[in-house]
């Protein structure tokens, strides 16, 4: 046993963990943050999608007391106030989503996306980056145009902040 | 996954110290093979010997004629440095088409390189650029490192510490994935080294490994072209055969993708 502190979403969360606890079991199951999802639970379908310092990671992959000391934020901490993030908004829009089981992290590997390439985006590009995201209703037509749709956001919104 | 004691240490003595007193240890660097080895139970190591915290295994050295890579250097580093692109192209190239970006974001070169999967893809570099293996008590070239699947030179408890690969004139890099899982079934990386001479390494096909193609290399020391390749071939008893590609399928796919990389010198064709 360790004991671990993870800052989740902006909060620091000190728990007593297995050493075997892999991040997604720490977030979902020691803190209740059901919105990350286990898929495959094998690293492809990147339903476990948070990002850990920053960075995309597949957390069903990560042991939490490696992630002692980190900074993760997952589906939860992306709205502010009650305002959905940008992503999210243009997923809700484009019906960017079936059965929704993916979704989540599909929407944590786009935000990364877009911060990556400073929202200079094509369909090429983010059907090519979504590769660690399956989504098995095969929705991807409308999610690529809800991540578009948000790199047209966060593009504008730069351009005007460099006004 | 069965219960494990997870260390982190500092220092490179204390990781070595760790693991020679350990009862089956193992080390762990980004953990994308290790973890689903573990969560399947074909691994229990006892104690598992976290090395990302190991100041000595991180960083990039670019100078006149190498490329020095720190062992737990992440793809998505190795992909994005423009340093690596300005030297070794297809080596950058190579790094950005590991997994997917979250699998880019944990991998180590190191862990790579280590683990020796016959259908990894830094052993193809590793092997074709002639690079040098740097572990905490020596240095091996890559000629004697790779010993057959998921073997190396390295001994228990050895840690590889940097990668030093030797900046060809020109290197090119084709693979074809696997469409499900995105491990290479064929990839060959060419290079062609400033005294001139030219190695071929194939990944993901071979039954022992990752190995240099010495008949290819043999035609395109006479003529460095992709024409010089047509008609060669590979025998089939030397390659692997799965579900996902019989050995026969396999060698026609070794030709092709290493006649691609030389089509694609100076940079990479993921298929």
């Amino acid at each position: 046993m360790s004991r671990i502190t993870i800052t989740v979403n902006g909060a620091p969360q000190t728990r007593e963990v297995e050493d075997r606890t892999m991040l997604v079991q720490f977030i979902r199951e020691h803190l209740g943050l059901t919105g990350t999802h286990v898929g495959c639970d094998t690293s492809q379908c990147g339903a476990c999608t948070i990002h850990l310092d920053g960075e995309a990671v597949k957390s069903c992959t990560v042991l939490a007391v490696a992630a002692d000391g980190s900074q993760v934020t997952t589906i939860e901490g992306l709205a502010e106030g009650g305002k959905l993030h940008d992503v999210q908004q243009a997923f809700r829009e484009h019906h960017g989503l079936q059965c929704g089981y993916c979704t989540p992290g599909m929407i944590m590997a786009s935000v990364d996306m877009i911060r990556r390439h400073d929202g200079m985006l094509d369909e090429h590009t983010v059907r090519h980056e979504l590769e660690g995201n399956i989504c098995r209703c095969t929705g991807y037509h409308n999610i690529v145009k809800a991540v578009l749709d948000a790199a047209e956001k966060h593009r504008a919104a730069h351009a005007v902040a460099a006004e | 996954m069965y219960a494990t004691t997870y260390h982190k240490p500092k220092t490179l003595a204390e990781a070595v110290k760790l693991y020679t007193n350990s009862d089956e240890p193992s080390y762990l660097s980004g953990g994308h093979t290790l973890i689903p080895t573990l969560k399947s139970r074909l691994a229990a190591p006892a104690h598992l010997i976290d090395v990302r915290n190991i100041p000595e295994l991180f960083g990039i050295e670019v100078t006149a004629d190498k490329v020095i890579i720190g062992s737990a250097t992440k793809h998505a580093v190795v992909a994005a440095s423009g340093e690596i692109k300005a030297a070794i192209p297809a080596l950058s190239g190579l790094a950005g088409s590991i997994g997917d970006v979250q699998v880019r974001h944990m991998g180590t070169i190191g862990g790579s390189t280590a683990n020796n999967d016959p259908a990894a893809d830094y052993p193809a570099a590793v092997l074709s650029l002639d690079a040098t293996l740097h572990t905490d008590r020596r240095e091996i070239p890559a000629e004697d490192y790779f010993q057959g699947l998921y073997t190396t030179a390295l001994e228990p408890g050895e840690i590889l510490v940097r990668v030093e690969f030797k900046t060809p004139e020109i290197a090119g890099y084709a693979k074809f994935r696997n469409p499900a899982s995105r491990y290479s079934m064929a990839a060959s990386f060419v290079a062609r080294h400033r005294d001139g001479h030219i190695r071929v390494a194939i990944t993901g096909a071979g039954n022992e490994g990752v190995f240099r193609w010495t008949e290819a290399e043999e035609l395109l020391t006479v003529n460095f072209s992709a024409e010089a390749l047509e008609g060669l071939t590979i025998d089939p008893s030397r390659m692997m055969g799965d579900m996902h590609a019989p050995a026969d399928y396999r060698a026609h796919l070794v030709a092709v993708m290493t006649r691609r990389a030389v089509q694609n010198l100076g940079g990479t064709h993921i298929l």
